[in-house]
């Protein structure tokens, strides 16, 4: 998402929200009172503790034996910090389903970023460098799809996995990530190829690079950032997406981690030591990339945030 | 271990085959007349991406028009029947006006939240204000599941006499109360208050980025030369910050609007759409899957896409006046 007065769509993803550069670079000294500093620091720390008590609470309770996480509340470990901690939550979780729903998930979840990125960037190159009749409304077409619901889709889709054979697949499901996924890598890859200078382009095809050559040696290094903040955001998107596994994949031993938390709710909804636990198996791997890589993270979920 | 070796097999296979289709239609077209090869490459290129747009997208969109003017299972005509049908459908209207309501409340309380964090954060110590907002923002990377299991803890409920070990429960009864089944109390529409919390939890951090990076954009010299004319703090903000970030406030709340429209996971894991919580989308997968209403749930889903006409045209308006420039 840009923060220039542009469509709503409009995304830059060299500039936005990058919380490392901006607040270190950012002016800092600005003359605010010394009380106002201290009301405001008062006001985002609890706005914070708001933010992550229920997270933590969660978190604390996956750890807690069966028998005290429903009979005592998670806070009261602070008191007793020392008692009834315990892993076998997880063991339960993993051994039953969750662990086999986690692989399915990265099966899912790897071919579904990479084959929508490459399609995408071929088309971007395309879009951006090459002349031919209908680009201008198949472009259009793009950026008209960015914000159609999903959902209306899945009629006939439904009718076509039917007949072809590849309703709970993991074929199947990395087909319609690729396809939903389509508009928005084309359209933010594009804009980000486009803006990469004529002359860097028009210089290699000069020396007689081909196009293909021009976008594996050239265009692929140079779109990196764009790349891994497009494939971040996909990447979450499809491992946190339930509503897409729900339809086209369904339980079974396909099922992935999404589903299988949300059947947990369904079938054992008051066993809390299971659901904590699934919950933050369901997590880690967002929660990693978020830490590990805030940075395109947050570039990939602020340019991709419309999509779906 | 044979599950993963297999997992890796099919990862392998699924990469490796859009690879090798690239490389094998551009291999297919080198080997034509140089006139024809540069005629045919752009559509080399943009090809298999069109093929997924139009397989996926453009196609059953199309057909999902036609569906909805069929019967329940796409066998005859029935004209308008399904779209005055869920004109009359009084769950339908309860699941219109909590949408409404979703629509109202999440983009302009996300908003709003973004916002103050956003300007009092700036104040803060490099460090601090790093820290807050990826606490902020965190909520952004959990699923929709994920989050609704963490609330389904906070708002959790056992008879009276036991201890309360859900959050709202043990405060509310700290306080005097009795425990509530609280996802189940539909007067004023508090359950899906409670769950229009959530969504507001999961948002307010995407809100914050984007506004924090603009206020960051406004020049220091019209805060100076306000403050020199004697404008207080609350007048800057009001006067001066929000007019220079209202472009971005906008696009904001059209984002946030665009995804609540099409709110799903949440209420279906939670509630499953009872007691009044129901949710237009919800209602698409209940009509597709549970009563098997085909004509219904796809008249259900072209008045989603109605909905977004107007996004969509203001969308390609603006790329067409960048283009022009």
């Amino acid at each position: 998402m840009s923060t220039t007065p542009t469509p709503p769509v409009q995304t830059d993803l060299e500039d936005t929200g990058n919380l490392d550069e901006r607040t270190i670079t950012g002016t800092q000294p600005k003359g605010h009172s010394r009380r106002g500093k201290k009301f405001a620091t008062a006001a985002v720390v609890f706005v914070c503790a708001l933010w992550t008590v229920p997270t933590l609470g969660l978190l604390v309770s996956s750890f807690r034996n069966e028998d005290v996480v429903t009979t005592s509340g998670w806070w009261t470990v602070f008191a007793n910090p020392l008692s009834n901690w315990t892993l076998e939550n997880y063991g339960e979780v993993l051994s039953g389903g969750m662990g086999a729903a986690f692989v399915n998930s990265l099966v899912v979840a790897v071919p579904a970023t990479v084959i929508p990125i490459l399609a995408a960037a071929f088309a971007a190159y395309a879009f951006s460098w090459m002349r031919f009749p209908g680009r201008e409304v198949l472009f259009v077409m793009i950026i008209g799809l960015l914000v159609v619901p999903l959902q209306v889709a899945f009629i006939p889709l439904l009718k076509l996995y039917g007949n072809v054979g590849v309703t709970g697949t993991f074929l199947g499901m990395w087909l319609a990530h690729t396809g939903f996924g389509m508009p928005l890598a084309v359209y933010l890859l594009r804009n980000y190829m486009g803006s990469i200078p004529r002359e860097v382009v028009e210089s290699a095809r000069v020396d007689g690079a081909s196009h293909f050559q021009t976008f594996w040696k050239l265009m692929i290094p140079l779109s990196l950032p764009a790349l891994a903040a497009f494939a971040i955001f996909q990447f979450l998107w499809v491992w946190n997406d339930l509503l897409i596994a729900l339809i086209f994949l369904g339980g079974g031993e396909n099922q992935v981690v999404t589903l299988a938390l949300s059947a947990l709710i369904g079938s054992r909804g008051q066993d809390w030591h299971l659901l904590t636990a699934g919950a933050f198996v369901s997590m880690i791997v967002p929660m990693v990339v978020f830490f590990s890589l805030q940075r395109y993270f947050i570039r990939g979920l602020t340019a991709g945030s419309v999509k779906g | 271990m044979l599950k993963v070796i297999n997992a890796l097999l099919a990862v392998v296979g699924g990469v490796g085959g859009i690879i090798v289709l690239f490389w094998a239609l551009n291999a297919a077209t080198e080997r034509l007349p140089e006139k024809w090869e540069n005629r045919l490459k752009p559509y080399v290129f943009i090809g298999p991406a069109m093929l997924a747009v139009g397989i996926f997208l453009v196609y059953p969109a199309l057909r999902t028009i036609y569906v909805s003017f069929l019967d329940a299972r796409s066998e005859s005509f029935v004209g308008l029947q399904n779209y005055t049908d869920l004109a009359g459908d009084p769950a339908l209207r309860s699941a219109v006006f909590n949408n409404l309501l979703w629509m109202i409340i999440v983009p302009a309380v996300s908003v709003a939240l973004g916002l103050v964090i956003a300007v009092l954060a700036d104040r803060m110590s490099a460090v601090g204000e790093r820290l807050s907002k990826s606490v902020i923002f965190l909520p952004m990377a959990i699923s929709f599941v994920g989050a609704s299991t963490i609330w389904l803890f906070v708002y959790a409920w056992v008879p009276g006499g036991q201890e309360q070990f859900g959050l709202l429960n043990a405060i509310w009864s700290g306080l005097g109360g009795e425990p509530k089944v609280w996802l189940q109390i539909s007067t004023a529409r508090l359950n899906t208050l409670l769950l229009i919390v959530i969504m507001i939890w999961l948002q307010a951090g995407f809100a914050m980025v984007l506004l924090s990076a603009a206020i960051k954009n406004v020049p220091e010299e019209t805060l100076e030369a306000a403050r020199i004319d004697g404008a207080s703090e609350v007048q800057i903000f009001w006067r001066v910050i929000i007019p220079q970030v209202a472009s971005t406030i906008a696009v904001v709340l059209t984002t946030i609007l665009i995804g609540v429209l099409k709110t799903f996971d949440i209420v279906y894991v939670m509630t499953g759409g009872n007691f009044d919580t129901d949710l237009v989308a919800v209602r698409f997968i209940t009509e597709l899957f549970q009563f098997r209403q085909f004509g219904r749930a796809a008249a259900i889903v072209v008045v989603l896409m109605l909905a977004t006409i107007p996004v969509m045209i203001y969308n390609i308006r603006q790329f067409r006046a960048q283009e022009a420039r």
